[in-house]
């Protein structure tokens, strides 16, 4: 496996994000067991896995929502557990989460400055700063290329990437040194995936860690500097980008052998086919790194 | 990656912004006044109004109009923050009874300790603004959901201020204050009447529209009016981007506490004695007049005019009946097809308002 401690970068400057073999258990489930991961400043993490794979967990354990109960999370070198939300704000990390994101019913400019509101004014007369909050949201979203017809619409009326982009416009502003992304491209159209992930590549042009969760290898490799695969609650693999090309991250995504086998399968369909008969290493592409990757999930399948 | 829709072909992609004046058509100024959460109670509002000044001779009379504003304050000094506390997303099945605990609280104080009135008032307010924190703490604290929470505030405190008063003053009702010190001043405060232009108005007109701006300017204008919308429409993103969600919402049980102490001390300083029953009801009232208002009973959205506006509807159908001379039955039957034809409009302006492209 190719393990991102080979290329080493100790000493050279400390991760604004690290974790190291963490664990979480939801009571008697294993949601997350022996995970690494490092965010740097102006590079984008890329964590990708299947569904119920654990990638929700471990942003969870980022942003504060959920403590981890082993392994370390460091937050710039400092050994940290976040008991709350605001105090991974606090400390610069910054969430855009798969649902959560945006209260639908409220204008555009309410959301996006919901929990920072910015005041004038002192005593009984202390309000919000309504009109540079207008005119804010409306010049930072400009910046970020989306020209909003009214920033007083409520934010359920945008379209799923440009709701995206507005929570994701309001982390680069409120000075968030990292920034988390659940699926920011799940739900969204390619065209709509394309202005999403760059917005995610302006964050992190802007000197931003960005830890990007994807089901989608071509987006992740796209964008991303790391890639740290999750499979089960496990880490299934942890790579740099010059350490894999998308054609294996794809394969690793989608189960690499076992994709393989089912393919064979369905192509000697009319045979009367059997588990175990076939070959290893069908395609012959991949080189001596590859095939032992291969071995080692063919064992993890099998489980 | 599925391929999304087919792309409107020669268009430029919709982030650009290079055709906004395309899409600015589609909002036009009657659209954004559809918007705004109070309007299906104002249009409710007059057509009430003229339908009274059309059947009930004697509803345009300005001492008939003060009639009618003083019954809408009384249920408008509770609609108000009941309204806030809906939009928060959550209900106070309490608010009723307990506008007559805090009367009850004041006067036995008063007559128990034969102190100044307004040490019963003041030790009143402590009482029913803990009540609210009570409500509050209990709701974040656990997991029931606040309709079964204030349903057991509104069971405990409808026993209690039955069993205390009959164990205290011996009979239903509490005993007269009147002759106390402090009485006339608190009197005057609570339930006075000024004299404008020759026609008497109750002084809860003017608690009413205190209540009525303050709310309005705390939702629309200060940090905690963006959390309590942000609290009713989502708490999990309001949580997640720090807004601080338990304490909104003990925020919004101490409001309908407060309302409710402004109401008790009304309510006794009106008649000087208070009846233990009484209150009983009435939050549901104040609920209605809320949804006519145009809050969401899923909260985040509503506004405190609105309530304000589903008061005055209540007052106005309440006393017109009256001045029509017609049978009080039909009251009930007027508020029912005001509550559908409100819940109505509503769900529509949910729909719009949450729709996605
Ligand atoms: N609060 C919880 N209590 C118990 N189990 C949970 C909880 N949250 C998640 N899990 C479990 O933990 C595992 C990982 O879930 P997680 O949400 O992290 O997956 P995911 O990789 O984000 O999936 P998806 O791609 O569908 O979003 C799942 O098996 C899930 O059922
Ligand atoms: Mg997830």
């Amino acid at each position: 496996m190719t393990q991102t401690a080979e290329r080493t970068e100790a000493g050279e400057r400390t991760a604004l994000v690290e974790l190291d073999s963490v664990s979480k258990y939801y009571g008697n489930i294993r949601a997350l067991e022996g995970v690494s991961l490092e965010v740097h400043a102006g590079e984008i993490s890329c964590v990708l896995g299947d569904n119920g794979a654990g990638k929700s967990t471990l942003i969870k354990i980022i942003a504060g929502l959920h403590r981890h109960d082993g392994g370390t999370f460091r937050i710039e070198g400092e050994e940290t557990s976040l008991s709350s939300p605001r105090e991974a704000l606090d400390r610069g990390i910054a969430t855009v989460y798969q649902d959560l994101a945006v209260v639908p019913l409220m204008p555009v400019w309410r959301n996006f400055f919901l929990g920072s509101e910015p005041t004038k004014g002192t005593g009984p007369f202390k309000r919000m700063d309504v009109e540079f909050m207008r005119r804010t949201t409306r010049a930072e979203l400009l910046r970020m290329g989306i020209d909003l017809r009214d920033v007083d619409q409520p934010i359920g009326t945008l379209s799923g990437g440009e709701r995206q982009c507005v929570a994701i416009a309001r982390a680069v502003y409120f000075g968030a040194k990292v920034l988390v992304l659940d699926e920011p491209t799940a739900a969204l159209g390619v065209k709509q995936s394309g202005v999403v992930l760059k917005y995610v590549a302006a964050a992190r042009d802007a000197g931003l860690g960005v830890v990007l969760i994807t089901h989608n290898p071509h987006h992740a490799y796209l964008v991303g500097d790391r890639f740290v695969l999750l499979k089960r609650g496990t880490m299934s693999g942890s790579h740099t980008r010059d350490g894999i090309t998308l054609d294996e991250l794809t394969r690793q995504m989608a189960g690499g052998n076992e994709l393989d086998d089912l393919r064979h399968e369905l192509e000697r369909a009319p045979a009367p086919a059997h588990l175990g008969a076939v070959a290893d290493g069908a395609d012959g592409t991949g080189g001596t790194g590859e095939k032992q990757e291969k071995q080692e999930k063919q064992k993890d399948g099998g489980r | 990656m599925t391929a999304t829709a087919p792309a409107p072909t020669p268009s430029p992609s919709p982030d650009t912004g290079a055709h906004a004046d395309e899409r600015l058509l589609k909002r036009s100024p009657l659209r954004k006044l559809l918007g705004r959460p109070e309007l299906g109670s104002i249009v409710g509002a007059v057509a009430v109004f003229v339908f009274f000044a059309i059947f009930a001779d004697s509803f345009l009379k300005a001492s008939s109009l003060s009639t009618v504003l003083y019954a809408s304050s009384t249920i408008g000094i509770m609609a108000v923050p009941v309204a806030l506390l809906m939009i928060g997303g959550e209900f106070d099945l309490s608010a009723g009874v307990m506008v007559t605990t805090s009367a009850l609280v004041s006067s036995m104080f008063s007559f128990q300790m034969t102190a100044n009135t307004w040490v019963g008032v003041g030790v009143s307010l402590l009482v029913t603004l803990a009540i609210g924190v009570f409500n509050g703490v209990m709701l974040t604290r656990t997991d029931p959901p606040s309709f079964i929470i204030t349903l057991g505030t509104f069971l405990m405190l409808t026993g209690l201020n039955l069993g205390l008063t009959k164990l205290i003053s011996g009979t239903v009702s509490t005993k007269t204050i009147a002759d106390m010190e402090g009485f006339p001043s608190a009197k005057a405060v609570f339930a006075s009447t000024l004299t404008v232009g020759g026609v008497d108005f109750k002084i809860t007109i003017l608690w009413w529209l205190a209540f009525v701006v303050i709310a309005t300017w705390i939702l629309l204008r200060t940090r905690v009016g963006n959390w309590i919308f942000a609290v009713g429409g989502d708490e999990k993103a309001a949580r997640a981007v720090g807004v601080p969600v338990d304490k909104t919402k003990i925020g919004l049980y101490m409001g309908v506490a407060f309302g409710a102490w402004v109401s008790g001390q009304h309510l006794l300083f009106s008649f000087d004695t208070v009846q233990s029953g009484e209150g009983v009801g009435n939050e549901l009232i104040y609920i209605i007049a809320a949804v006519i208002g145009g809050c969401l009973i899923t909260g985040g959205y509503g506004s405190a005019v609105g309530a304000a506006v589903g008061a005055l509807i209540f007052g106005m159908t309440s006393k017109g009946i009256v001045f029509a001379e017609w049978n009080p039955d039909w009251f009930k039957f007027f508020l029912g097809a005001m509550l559908l034809l409100a819940t109505l409009l509503n769900a529509w302006v949910r729909k719009r308002a949450e729709a996605t492209k």
